[in-house]
């Protein structure tokens, strides 16, 4: 049986969910210069305000209203911390070295994770999450779409869509490109760089929690350390699409999961290579495919040169 | 009268080193006041300042009757201080009518906006013919115009030019110059500084001439002009 459809559409899924999350790198990025270590945090704070807004819907209620709930309730915990962070330990530190920030966005990753780990309840394990659970969609003979891939399918280009047109063609939109563009410049405009920059973080955590609800879903399961290779894959999505360009984190996004799929699949088949395939070689395929498209093209798949950009 | 913008005793610092020592002079509404000197004078550092991008270490700067200490640089544009930066600064990556429309950004009249950059086309039709055009893809002295135009799309009560020759070409340095007069004529008040002192003065109402971060020398843009000193440091004369 021909498995490369099935492949192709997990490889997608887990390929939209890296691109979900590497929006919040990639704005935060050509913003600020900074790499926001801490992401992958606010997508696992994300998780745990989903599940908190669960559990506060009295018992009985069908996922597809509490969904919608969960994300709301996910996407306002992500965006609290996400600002709040920004406000405290980000803006502060505007003009000091570049290593500063991206030092305390470490700090601030240990910290939210202990924070999660120490006092919500039973997070010392992972906790569980509301399963989407029932048939999945069967599309042709060797092809089923998973509930919770259904999910992510609907969701990230619909997020993408309105993120583009936001982008491009609002107000605030057009004075983000031109903060990430030249932040004094920007100012001389009138714009309030400092507005934007909250902006950017907000966007970024809300599409986390998005990602956070759909990890859930499909896991059954989340637990306070799930932000920190997940946050390091979208991190890598978002430099191989071009870190700065959010179609580029997108498109980083879905190569990976791809990549991620196809080696798992088929590395094992190639004679001479059975042990370096199956899925506890996937993460080291990804990176491979990083350095080899870093060599290749250092400014990403979509990315600008740098030379571009002066 | 009192002066549009009254600058007293402004001292400026980057860290320990001062880079603008305590300079006063003022613009009055309709002149074109120039500041000239050399490299590392102060003058970039003074307009800068004046645009909120730079916090003063000292002194006064009164706009249009109102003190702009601790008034941030976004809403410092909102007064009607607008500010062409040294080096151009277009956004390379969206094109001419959007930088233009950033221009405007404060405003809400959206036919006055499109009016206006109709008026920018008409000061500079390269622009025109090439408004869909990616900024990064002008050259110097086309991206020189179009950080004036832009400059020009938020209604200035006053228009600060920050040597708008730097770089260009003689042709189209006097395209620049020639543009300024025009603006002048239209009463448009300019607070302009300049490497270029032969022609910054001989457009100028009034000039002042700075040196490590002090100004030296003040007077007429014509006295100044005929200065021997400032023949001798700035016009290249022996």
């Amino acid at each position: 049986m021909n498995e490369l459809p099935q492949q192709l559409a997990n490889g997608l899924a887990l390929g939209a969910l890296y691109g979900l999350i590497a929006i919040g790198y990639t704005m935060v990025y050509g913003i600020v210069q900074l790499i926001n270590f801490a992401h992958g945090e606010i997508f696992m704070i994300g998780g745990f305000g989903a599940l908190t807004t669960y559990t506060w819907l009295p018992g009985g209620t069908s996922l597809l209203v509490a969904i919608p709930l969960m994300i709301i309730g996910g996407a306002i915990a992500a965006v609290a911390v996400a600002t709040a962070a920004e406000r405290f330990a980000y803006r502060p530190l505007r003009g000091a070295p570049r290593l500063a920030p991206l030092i305390t966005a470490i700090g601030l990753s240990i910290t939210l994770q202990q924070l999660i780990w120490a006092f919500y309840p039973d997070a010392k394990k992972a906790v569980s999450f509301p399963e989407f659970k029932g048939e999945s969609f069967q599309l042709t003979d060797n092809l089923y779409i998973q509930r919770a891939d259904a999910f992510i399918f609907v969701l990230a280009p619909l997020c993408m869509l309105a993120l583009g047109v936001f982008v491009s063609k609002s107000r605030s939109g057009r004075a983000m490109q031109a903060t990430s563009q030249d932040r004094d410049t920007a100012k001389l405009m009138g714009i309030n760089t400092d507005r934007i920059i909250v902006m950017a973080f907000a966007i970024g955590a809300a599409f986390a929690a998005v990602a956070a609800v759909a990890y859930g879903l499909d896991k059954g399961q989340i637990n306070f350390e799930m932000g920190f290779l997940l946050g390091l894959k979208a991190f890598t999505a978002a430099v191989l699409g071009g870190i700065g360009n959010i179609y580029g984190a997108m498109v980083g996004g879905v190569v990976l999961g791809l990549a991620e799929a196809m080696s798992i699949a088929y590395i094992e088949e190639i004679p001479g290579m059975q042990q370096l395939g199956g899925g506890a070689w996937a993460n080291v395929w990804a990176f491979v495919l990083l350095i080899v498209v870093l060599l290749v093209r250092p400014q990403g798949l979509l990315g600008e040169r740098v030379a571009d950009r002066a | 009268m009192t002066a549009l913008l009254e600058v007293e005793d402004l001292k400026v610092a980057y860290g320990k080193i001062e880079a603008v020592k305590g300079i006063s002079f003022s613009v009055e509404a309709g002149q074109v006041v120039t500041l000239i000197g050399t490299n590392g004078a102060g003058k970039t550092t003074t307009l800068r300042t004046l645009s909120g991008l730079l916090k003063p270490s000292g002194g006064r700067i009164t706009f249009d009757g109102k003190p702009l200490s601790g008034v941030p640089a976004h809403k410092i544009v909102a007064l009607g201080l607008a500010h062409s930066p040294e080096g151009r600064h277009i956004f390379p990556r969206l094109t001419i009518t959007e930088n233009l429309q950033l221009g405007a950004f404060l405003r809400t009249d959206k036919a006055g906006i499109e009016k206006d950059i109709q008026r920018a086309y008409d000061l500079f039709p390269i622009l025109g013919e090439r408004r869909k055009q990616a900024a990064g893809t002008l050259s110097g002295g086309e991206q020189q115009m179009l950080a004036m135009g832009r400059a020009l799309m938020s209604q200035p009560k006053l228009l600060m030019l920050d040597e708008p020759s730097m770089g260009l070409s003689p042709i189209m340095m006097q395209k620049i110059m020639e543009t300024i007069v025009e603006l002048r004529e239209q009463g448009t008040t300019i607070l302009l500084v300049e490497q270029n002192a032969q022609a910054a003065l001989s457009l100028a109402d009034q000039g002042h001439v700075m040196e490590i971060g002090k100004i030296v020398l003040s007077g007429t843009g014509q006295d100044l002009l005929h200065d021997e000193s400032v023949r001798k440091a700035y016009l290249g004369e022996d």
